[in-house]
């Protein structure tokens, strides 16, 4: 039996160490001379304080919960997917083809078909790492790593030499036809009377996010898949005594988590930019593994993470508008949330442990 | 579709909050951050530059996001910053979007010409008509006939700076070599001097003996390894001679710095339209100063000079990579 009970695990540990995480920052940001309450304040003001604040944040917020169930997912069977990052900018593509290659008469049916693309680009870049591992033992963590590059080349010739219109200084794709304009939140809850800034980038994708969270649960605890993906990832050997074919969990875990990756562009391509830039991940695959890490590959624990992250993202923004605090200060803050509550996890796991070990103690006595 | 209401109640939202001085420049610096050694970092010299000798102030931010791009022009829109400057092509669109919105804002582009919008300075450079002038200056101080182009990401603006190269270089000695490599597939390829070092070595061994570094960041380290290796370098946007004193041939100047700082002197009453600065109007050129007198012969000065002037005289058409896609001085 664990020993810190389980509403502990999941409520105390993180909490603590995102105070902890806060007071450093804090201590950073008086040291260059700035009032850390203000920048708080400021922070939590721009991120949760309007609907405008909220529009960046939830934004944000959809990118990392598509990257952060992707690396969940692959977690659950152990298998280390760092090709977040690469699989995202495939699936832009993939989405990019979808919305410009077919006049599509409504959103609804484009965004179906540019799921399907999106997440068919995705798991087509994590099938060649995936069928490497299982195949021929090649480690995950190189090949994703290197994949992400690779992704990063393909991505850059297609829109050099391919998809850019002619003449055009800038390499990006023409803008998607009005028809695949995804509605925004504004145009989502007007209707219900809720008056939902209309400048902000947060779109329908974040249902299609939520839903995956629900769809990522019900996989992982409630599918005999799911369970073969927990047990393979918690001894190969012992899933394979019972049975189970490590190729086949790692092709479709790794499958699965490709494609969620490659999910995320139906947000960041089709719902923000409406067209694919150079570099649209920005780097979202890579913190779907704080993300994921964070909120313990619970898809609900990857929620809240995802959340937590669009505030830092979204208040960091606010704060580089209204501060003279630079923009590598608010990196250095989202670094430390990343170190205590990933990296530094036991130093706030083990004093807890021992404190409720001599709870228990007394109890028994 | 008229988005008034909803910006003016948020107009007034912000301005409630953010309560910042009315008629400040603002600027907005593209992802490689204010500190980048060469592009945005040219226009923060003449931001500065303006603040330092009007005593004025001017808003800024660096983005970190593409989303953030329309953010920060409605952010600033609205909290009165007027002019708002942005820099690089990648803003064209986000304010292609915006710029209707708040017709009484002047926005200045960098970068940027090809906008139907009647509110907006776009500001474009010739760089391939620099880029000419010293591939002129490379094939002729170079001794083995072969000189290199070391470019950031492989974009179609870097390609118009080595197009324009390639042509100067050809234009002096019809057989010259010319070696071309792109530094990276990744945004970090405009901030990776160990990779830029490695290339010009790389280029080295295939005979270059002048390099040109178009590059960003990455450009230090190309002039720092020609300069221990022995050989000539380029530097580029801004005056990068006095790095390495005797050692970097010339560079190629692109006066982001002016343009930003006649900008903000004109503030508010900023003349709009499109403006491209080529050699004529000393937007592009390239430098000379007492750290590379010694390496510009006269003749070398003699044949620069007599390029500069027929290229503005129209004698000599340069080339631009974006006409069709394409160059034929050089295959990337």
């Amino acid at each position: 039996m664990d020993v810190v009970p389980k509403w502990a695990e999941v409520t105390l540990i993180p909490i603590i160490s995102l105070l902890l995480a806060a007071i450093f920052s804090a201590i950073v940001i008086i040291a260059i001379g700035e009032d850390p309450l203000n920048a708080l304040k400021i922070m939590v003001q721009g991120a949760f304080g309007s609907t405008y604040g909220w529009g960046y944040t939830l934004y944000y917020a959809t990118n990392f919960m598509f990257t952060g169930l992707a690396f969940a997912v692959a977690f659950h069977a152990s298998l280390f997917n760092i090709g977040g990052e690469g699989q995202a900018l495939l699936g832009g593509l993939g989405v990019a083809l979808v919305c410009l290659l077919v006049p599509w008469p409504h959103w609804t049916i484009a965004l179906l078909f540019a799921m399907i693309g999106g997440a068919a680009f995705g798991a087509l870049w994590a099938a060649i790492p995936a069928w490497l591992q299982a195949k021929r033992g090649s480690h995950i963590v190189i090949t994703t790593i290197m994949f992400n590059f690779i992704g990063a080349a393909v991505l850059n010739y297609m829109l050099v030499n391919v998809l850019k219109p002619k003449g055009s200084q800038d390499p990006a794709t023409a803008r998607f036809a009005e028809a695949v304009h995804l509605p925004t939140l504004h145009d989502i809850l007007a209707p219900f009377g809720i008056a939902f800034s209309k400048s902000t980038p947060a779109n329908v994708s974040l249902f299609i996010a939520l839903a995956a969270c629900v769809l990522v649960w019900l996989l992982i605890w409630r599918t005999r898949l799911g369970f073969e993906i927990r047990a393979f990832g918690k001894s190969q050997s012992a899933a394979r005594y019972a049975g189970i074919s490590g190729v086949r969990i790692t092709m479709i875990a790794m499958l699965i988590s490709g494609g969620l990756a490659g999910l995320m562009a139906i947000n960041n391509v089709m719902g923000e930019a409406e067209r694919l830039v150079l570099n649209p991940t920005e780097g979202a695959g890579f913190l779907g593994i704080a993300v994921a890490l964070m909120g313990r590959s619970h898809p609900f624990g990857v929620f809240l993470a995802a959340i937590l992250f669009g505030f830092l993202y979204q208040g960091g923004a606010e704060l580089a508008f209204f501060t003279s605090i630079p923009r590598e200060m608010i990196i250095v803050i989202q670094a430390l949330v990343i170190m205590f509550t990933g990296a530094l996890d036991n130093m706030v796991r083990m004093p807890l442990e021992r404190i409720f070990l001599a709870l228990r103690g007394k109890e028994v006595r | 579709m008229t988005l008034m209401k909803t910006f003016l109640g948020a107009a007034a939202a912000m301005a409630v909050t953010a309560g910042a001085a009315l008629a400040d420049p603002a600027i907005i610096f593209d992802l490689g951050g204010k500190f980048d050694k060469s592009f945005n970092e040219a226009a923060f010299n003449g931001a500065k530059r303006w603040a330092d000798e009007t005593g004025g102030s001017f808003r800024e931010i660096e983005l970190q996001s593409e989303a953030q791009r329309e953010q920060a022009l409605r952010r600033f829109a609205e909290a009165g910053s007027n002019p708002v400057i942005t820099m690089g092509f990648a803003m064209a669109d986000p304010l292609s979007a915006v710029a209707a919105d708040y017709p009484d804002t002047k926005f200045v582009a960098v970068d940027v010409t090809w906008l139907d919008a009647p509110n907006v300075r776009q500001i474009g450079f010739a760089e391939h008509e620099g880029s000419y002038l010293v591939g002129m200056l490379a094939a002729m101080a170079s001794k083995s006939g072969t000189v290199g182009f070391i470019g950031g990401m492989d974009i179609p603006l870097i390609r118009h700076f080595g197009c324009g190269y390639a042509q100067g270089a050809k234009a002096v000695n019809p057989d010259v070599k010319i070696v071309a490599n792109m530094t990276g597939t990744t945004p970090a390829a405009w901030n990776d001097p160990v990779k830029g070092s490695e290339l010009t070595k790389a280029q080295m061994s295939q005979g270059a003996d002048v390099v040109y570094a178009a590059a960003g960041g990455t450009g230090v380290g190309v002039l720092q390894t020609a300069a221990d290796e022995g050989i000539l370098s380029i530097g580029v946007d801004s005056n990068q001679n006095h790095l390495h004193p005797g050692k970097v041939l010339t560079s190629m100047l692109k006066r982001v710095d002016v343009a930003v700082y006649d900008a903000m002197k004109a503030g508010e009453n900023v003349e709009t339209g499109v403006f491209t600065l080529g050699l004529a109007e000393e937007g592009v050129g390239y430098a000379l100063d007492e750290n590379n007198a010694e390496l510009i012969t006269d003749e070398m000065k003699a044949a620069v000079d007599a390029a500069r002037e027929k290229i503005i005289g129209g004698e000599i058409e340069v080339e631009a990579y974006y006409t069709n896609d394409s160059c034929s001085a050089l295959d990337f």
